[in-house]
């Protein structure tokens, strides 16, 4: 019989006892990208048990009621409504400020929500609603949407990574997981509760269109993410000239460029509708789009104005209007360079640089940034983390560190320790050496990378058990905040530099 | 291609293995950590009614107390453990050491115990990495079926038990047994029997096991060995019961721990073979009663005690805890018999498994937590060969699945069925990564692959369309549907460890 045959031949055996558990470069691909994606979605599920931002905090509460409120405005009031100061919908209260995308992503979670629970989503009865039905309901809804969008997204990127050639594919599955198991993503999204998922991965979608070479889908998905949440404007440089490198390298490129901009306009015009028949409409949502009377920066977020407003008070030296003008200049002085490389010479490697150059000037220089924004740079991170696998470790380390004050806040400590120790395991393969990701020696055993390490460890620490100093109530906020900056600073140089080393090695080449 | 590259490579140090270890269990760690705000059953409060209880009343009141109704019916080296993890429980917080409880825990409480379920692992850990070092044919794969068995994850890390830590205890004696050190692995045995008596289903198989193989060489020192056994295991049995006789409660710490008034069934069935009985009695009362007799519905009910004479079944014969002692024996007996001819140590673990599965198919008021006996010690044989694989393959589902009616809550229902999930796909990734060159025998064959079908058909229907059907009537139909589908599975996979048994031990 056959089983007795097999029984005997010695092929058959297993490999050596001191293999990792299950040798990465032989198993299936699709079932092992199946088991990471379940795995994914299984930390996502657990750290969503905890609690969300401004749980049991009246009378604002946090993130989570403000979504549930638009939930509430879109699926009572008419859209010419949405963005509107009435009696209904009070624009002190949470008022709306995203583009429409995000309010028909509101509109179709709450109809989800009113088909279970009504009493959760009713016109202005339902301010401050909490129970344990309605967070579970609130909760499924972003897991569906992550499921829906960003691990599509990423699949997609996977493939398209596998077909252009970076060179080491051997550890395709450990990037997937690199991708899917980022803790500020995770804690973001199902902690503190937002739908960073879907702009996220919109974007990672249309990343992975272009480096197929199909810029219109690339076009229209990224469109579609800066029409839900505004901040993905901060990818558009990196999009912009990317785009217009490629065209250019086309004959004909004036026919390209103009067939690029005609769909994007076509997509927004689409996404805007409601509110295209009068100026007057626009520019309500507009307005809402743009908070500039909040100031330049509110609380600590580790950006370039609130690092060195500890020693130069810019809110007092200089009026909003001329602020805005320093920070819209500093902005586009810090993407240029990474803007003129990829217009000079695109290419598909140079173009993930980009992106993580140019949503970090605006991280760094841009009007009101929240510390959330982190999470646009680590995107672009995590898709370079079989080229720069410290950079990934380094830059999530610090952009948890930077959220830490909002983590404690939302008292997701144990998730936030839980899915950091993940996070590392995962990155700290037993077998990374065998599956081919490479450990550049960046930053090993140097005092730069020791040092800081050292202090935010035992910041973390402080930051719990010691009470601050009656002169200075912020000052773990600010050391915290000070120690991201530096961080980040270093990065984003670093990163630059990459990005113009791979012009001069490209030049005369193929395209990369 | 990879497969061949590695064989040419030097192996790696030792340390490399253990890092490899260490690696598997914090990952499993960190998903135990981020379990801690779920879903608590009321074995929680068990515990930590123990934890009080030992702490705060003398030995010799551990097992009269009545003031809760969580009575103390584990043996007494368990009560022990108790009391040692309540030391440093009032460091954390003094409400969990305080014998009335207003009934919601404290952050405090909850967490201090579940981090006790999670760092108590480390005697699974250890013991199932003594059993991968020992013997060449298992790979660290092993130690990822069973550290990360999601079974354990959904009784011990959300239920609320402490089965990874007597399991790791029973995994330690099974390992002493392989490696032929018989006398340790009797000792370590009896000290489970008193943590934990529902292990006494394999003690027939040790007792067995260790005459014909410890007592052996002549009928001297046969005889001297014996003396020596029965020493060790006496030994252990005086230290934890001694104190109970001294103080002339023997009968109370029995009748505590052997709790005959139960009925045949937990009130959720388990899948044994008794729920067949039962389905047959209801269907031959329902076949009866159509065709005209007159046929009594019982009074009494499979979940109660024993009401007098009377007796649950309409028209089959009445089951009782003797009959089901018999069963279990007689089942058991081909395994013991083949102990006995040739007692070989590498047949131990399988042997083991299959006693203790024959204690869940035939035993008396049992509860499907108690797969968990028989899955981790078989998960260690698992990759013996592609045939063990793949039953351990399916065993692993059905029994998982079977413990889903434990987490009821909405909340909770992502989270295990993504634990079963996520651990389906890894074996299949592990077990097909390993014996890849076996690509005509698949890991799961037609009836296999049919019958996973069904699993997934009976879930769709009790989680969706039984509620759209009736609303809220025949609330009991999807757990014995449940029940039923389960129990098929649990009936093949004792069919074929018999098999197996007769045929290659």
């Amino acid at each position: 019989m056959a089983k007795r045959k097999t029984k005997s031949n010695p092929s058959l055996s297993p490999p050596p006892p001191s293999h990792f558990p299950w040798p990465l470069s032989s198993s299936p691909p699709l079932a092992t990208a199946a088991t990471i994606c379940l795995f994914s979605l299984l930390v996502r599920v657990m750290v969503s048990l905890g609690p969300y931002s401004g749980q049991g905090v009246p009378p604002k509460f946090g993130d989570y009621e403000a979504q549930r409120h638009w939930m509430e405005i879109t699926i009572h009031l008419p859209p010419s409504d949405w963005y509107r100061n009435s009696s209904d919908n009070d624009l002190l209260y949470w008022g709306l400020d995203y583009p429409p995308l995000s309010a028909y992503q509101s509109r179709v979670h709450g109809l989800i929500l009113n088909a279970s629970l009504p009493e959760s989503v009713a016109l202005r009865t339902s301010r401050g609603f909490e129970s344990h039905a309605s967070k579970l309901l609130m909760r499924w809804t972003v897991l569906l949407s992550d499921l829906a969008v960003f691990f599509p997204a990423a699949l997609y990127f996977l493939w398209a990574y596998s077909q252009s050639n970076f060179g080491e594919k051997r550890a395709i599955m450990w990037l997937l997981a690199m991708i899917l198991l980022n803790p500020c993503l995770v804690l973001i999204d199902h902690g503190h509760f937002q739908y960073n998922c879907i702009s996220l991965g919109l974007t990672l979608g249309a990343v992975a269109a272009i480096l197929l070479n199909n810029d219109v889908v690339g076009s229209i998905l990224f469109t579609l993410a800066m029409n839900h949440k505004q901040m993905s404007l901060y990818y558009a440089p990196a999009f912009f000239g990317h785009l217009l490198g490629k065209c250019f390298k086309r004959n004909y490129s004036i026919l390209h460029v103009v067939k690029l901009g005609f769909v994007v306009l076509a997509t927004c015009a689409f996404v805007w509708w409601p509110y295209i028949h009068s100026t007057e409409a626009l520019l309500e949502v507009v307005f809402r789009l743009a908070p500039f009377e909040r100031g330049i920066y509110e609380d600590y977020v580790a950006n370039f104005w609130c690092s060195t407003s500890v020693f130069i008070k810019w809110k007092r030296l200089f009026t909003v209007e001329s602020l805005k003008l320093m920070s819209l200049s500093l902005t586009v002085l810090a993407f240029l360079p990474s803007l003129v490389q990829q217009v000079k010479y695109p290419s598909n490697l140079g173009f993930l640089y980009a992106l993580m150059n140019s949503s970090f000037s605006f991280y760094l220089f841009s009007f009101q940034v929240h510390e959330k924004s982190i999470l646009l740079p680590v995107l672009p991170a995590s898709l370079l983390a079989l080229q720069e696998p410290q950079l990934y470790s380094w830059l999530t380390y610090y952009s948890l560190l930077s959220m830490y004050p909002l983590i404690r806040r939302d008292k997701l400590l144990l998730q936030y320790i839980a899915s950091l120790g993940l996070f590392l395991l995962v990155f700290y393969l037993p077998d990374r050496a065998h599956s081919g990701v490479n450990r550049s020696r960046l930053y090993y055993k140097n005092l730069i990378w020791f040092v800081p390490l050292l202090g935010s460890v035992v910041l973390h620490a402080v930051y719990l058990l010691v009470k601050p100093p009656e002169k200075y109530p912020y000052l773990f906020e600010a050391l915290m905040m000070l120690l991201s900056f530096s961080q980040f600073v270093f990065f984003t140089l670093y990163s630059n530099i990459k990005q113009w080393k791979l012009s001069w090695y490209a030049s005369g080449k193929k395209d990369l | 291609m990879a497969a061949s590259s590695t064989a040419t490579k030097s192996p790696p140090p030792p340390g490399a293995s253990f890092n490899a270890a260490a690696w598997i269990f914090s990952i499993a760690t960190c998903i135990k950590l981020l379990l801690i705000p779920s879903y608590r059953s009321t074995d929680f409060e068990v515990h930590r009614h123990w934890l009080a209880l030992t702490s705060s009343l003398p030995l010799r009141q551990w097992y009269l107390d009545t003031s809760s109704i969580w009575t103390l019916d584990y043996p007494p080296l368990f009560a022990h453990f108790s009391y040692l993890l309540s030391l440093a429980a009032s460091l954390f917080d003094p409400a969990i050491t305080s014998l009335s409880s207003t009934g919601s825990h404290t952050p405090g409480t909850v967490l201090y115990l579940r981090l006790t379920a999670a760092l108590c692992d480390l005697s699974l850990f250890f013991a199932s990495y003594r059993l991968i070092s020992t013997s060449r044919r298992r790979s660290l794969f092993t130690l990822v079926l069973v550290l990360w068995s999601p079974s354990l994850f959904i009784v011990d890390h959300v239920h609320f038990q402490y089965n990874g830590f007597l399991l790791g205890i029973f995994l330690l004696s099974l390992g002493f047994l392989e490696e032929g050190r018989d006398l340790a692995g009797g000792f370590v045995f009896a000290v489970l029997l008193c943590s934990k008596h529902l292990f006494l289903v394999a003690a027939p198989f040790y007792f067995v096991y260790l005459l014909r193989h410890y007592c052996k060489g002549g009928f001297f020192r046969g005889f001297s060995r014996l003396v020596i056994m029965g020493t060790a295991v006496a030994v252990v049995f005086v230290a934890s019961f001694g104190p109970f006789i001294y103080h002339g409660q023997i009968k109370q710490v029995f009748s505590r721990l052997f709790p005959f008034g139960r009925g045949l069934c937990h009130a959720y069935w388990a899948p044994n073979i008794w729920v067949f009985y039962i389905l047959l009695d209801k269907a031959l009362a329902f076949a009866f009663t159509k065709l005209g007799f007159n046929v009594e519905t019982p009074m009494a009910s499979f979940t109660g005690g024993l009401v007098g004479e009377s007796s649950p079944f309409s028209l089959l014969p009445q089951v009782t805890p003797i009959v089901t002692f018999i069963l279990v024996l007689l089942s058991m007996s081909p395994c013991l018999v083949k102990a006995i001819k040739n007692p070989q140590p590498r047949h131990v673990v399988r042997w083991v498994a299959y006693t203790c599965t024959c204690g869940f198919m035939f035993g008396w008021h049992v509860h499907e937590k108690a797969s968990l006996h028989f899955t981790i010690p078989l998960a260690v044989v698992a990759m013996n060969s592609l045939d063990n694989a793949k039953h351990f393959f399916l065993l692993s589902i059905v029994s998982c699945y079977s413990l889903f009616p434990l987490l009821y809550e909405p909340q909770e229902y992502p989270i295990r069925l993504l634990l079963l999930l996520t651990y389906s796909f890894l074996m299949w990734v592990g077990f097909s990564s390993h014996f890849a060159p076996a690509k005509k025998n698949g890991l799961v064959g037609w009836v296999s692959g049919i019958y996973l079908v069904g699993l997934a058909s009976v879930e769709l229907y009790g989680q969706f369309i039984h509620p759209y059907l009736f609303e809220k009537k025949l609330p009991f139909l999807p757990l014995m549907l449940v029940s039923f589908y389960c129990a098929i599975g649990m009936l093949y996979s004792w069919i074929w460890q018999l098999i197996y048994i007769m045929r290659h031990t």
